[in-house]
């Protein structure tokens, strides 16, 4: 157990510092450096907060369904943790997504919210399924089936996301211009440089945020076990 | 296998044929769920996306009640040790809550699409209707699949009415968006014009991706 604590806390200061230098770097580079969208002016800059944060939080999503399949076929209860601990982050980080989908949406076309953008729409419903988690992993007590019906929602759910977003997309009689899609080829380098640093900034910072929760998370059971233990000492010392 | 689902089948009918608890209140809840929709909306017939729209809300509630009985028998009265003990596969499990599921599912629609037809339908259903059952169909199996999945997950829960509505709406979304999008060409004003090979192709696949994780993730969830 202890070496469990140290090794999800290792390189958590390095790794804290490179997610602070990079995403300084990728905000100092948006706001700085990068040219004005001709189409939308400022507001688009949006788009370098917006669309990491929404590709970072997804794969958050889809490793809790890898951890919880791993949770499912080893039995240890640390890929239950590591899945529980990706899903409540990505869970709050979609909070932030949809808030800057709205205002980016808000901003250029008018509407708070727009139903024939297929992601936007895909990721609220994606939002709302993985919003059930928790209520559904703490309405079990026992924690061993606790950590088994939570791996089984993950892994369900992580499948659902691809399949979610083919539905939404399909559901859309016409296609909405799309940033990413069209810009991905169509950027100008500086714009794509600056996506896809700021890009690695999010990721470092889920990482940095994933990685210190875990260890807060195992620091917090550890000590309980240790306060169990002392208190079970004390009493067979009582008793003796 | 065939014959402990078809065994375990059985039973689940049987129970349902004697106290006959989830069919009538799914049928009621549709019709209640109609008559809500011609106040709510104002009209006194619909027809296309909207009264295809009325139609899937409605079918979806009333699955819901089904989903969230589904496990009752087992869970209240003791029977899921009984099942449990019994040396059948998890698979047959699934198979037999599947197609009890489903045969509910398709008894409720014997009612209710009739009585949408009388009630809300602008166009006449009769020659929607050969399209509507095969869109139904594979519809019902796939929310017979998730259905049989979600009552599983949430049957051991301290909150299983509070949470197969809220896990399975959005579970169940691609398949309202392709049934409804497909019954909206069958309800057209002008006659039901041909669906899209789109939409049946996504229920078609829908089902086999969620039939092979329910078989693939059954065993964690009965395994106590």
């Amino acid at each position: 157990m202890t070496d469990k604590t140290q090794v999800h806390g290792r390189g958590l200061r390095r790794l804290a510092f490179a997610a602070t230098i990079t995403l300084i770097g990728a905000f100092a580079m948006v706001f700085f450096w990068t040219p004005n969208e001709a189409d939308q002016g400022f507001i688009q800059k949006i788009f370098y907060l917006h669309v990491p944060l929404a590709i970072v939080t997804l794969c958050g999503f889809v490793a809790g369904g890898i951890f919880g399949f791993m949770q499912l076929r080893t039995g240890k209860r640390v890929w239950d943790l590591r899945s529980y601990v990706a899903i409540h982050l990505s869970l709050m980080l979609a909070v932030a997504v949809l808030i800057t989908g709205a205002i980016w949406a808000k901003a250029s076309w008018g509407h708070w919210w727009v139903w024939d953008e297929p992601v936007l729409v895909s990721f609220l419903v994606v939002f709302l399924l993985y919003a059930c988690y928790q209520p559904l992993r703490f309405a079990i007590e026992d924690p061993e089936r606790q950590a088994r019906y939570a791996a089984v929602f993950a892994v369900v759910a992580g499948a659902f996301v691809p399949i979610n977003f083919a539905a939404v997309r399909l559901a859309q009689a016409y296609t909405h211009p799309r940033t990413l899609g069209t810009t991905t080829g169509g950027m100008p380098g500086s714009m794509m440089l600056t996506f896809l640093i700021s890009m690695l900034g999010m990721t470092l910072l889920f990482m940095t945020l994933w990685k210190f929760e875990l260890t807060s998370k195992s620091a917090r059971m550890r000590l309980s076990s240790i306060r169990r233990r002392i208190a079970r000492e004390t009493t067979t010392e009582q008793a003796a | 296998m065939i014959g402990q689902t078809i065994t375990l089948l059985r039973k689940d009918l049987l129970l349902e044929f004697r106290d006959r608890e989830s069919v009538p209140a799914m049928a009621l809840l549709a019709a209640a769920t109609l008559v809500v929709f011609h106040f709510a909306l104002g009209q006194r017939s619909i027809s296309g996306e909207l009264a295809s729209g009325a139609l899937w809300v409605t079918l979806l509630f009333a699955s819901m009640l089904g989903i969230s009985r589904l496990f009752v028998a087992e869970q209240e009265d003791g029977g899921f040790d009984a099942v449990l003990l019994a040396p059948v596969e998890r698979t047959a499990i699934l198979l037999a809550k599947a197609t009890a599921l489903l045969i509910f599912l398709v008894i409720v629609e014997l009612i209710a699409v009739p009585m949408f037809g009388v009630l809300l339908l602008g166009v006449p259903l009769g020659p929607a209707i050969p399209g509507l059952i095969g869109v139904l169909l594979l519809a019902d199996i796939c929310i017979a699949i998730v259905g049989a999945l979600v009552s599983a997950l949430a049957i051991q829960t301290r909150i299983r009415e509070l949470l197969v509505p809220i896990l399975a709406l959005p579970l169940l979304l691609p398949v309202v968006i392709a049934g409804s999008r497909a019954s909206g060409q069958l309800f057209q004003p002008g006659g039901p014009a041909a669906v899209a090979g789109r939409w049946p192709l996504m229920l078609a696949l829908y089902g086999v991706v969620f039939g092979l994780l329910s078989f693939a993730l059954y065993d964690y969830l009965l395994d106590d």
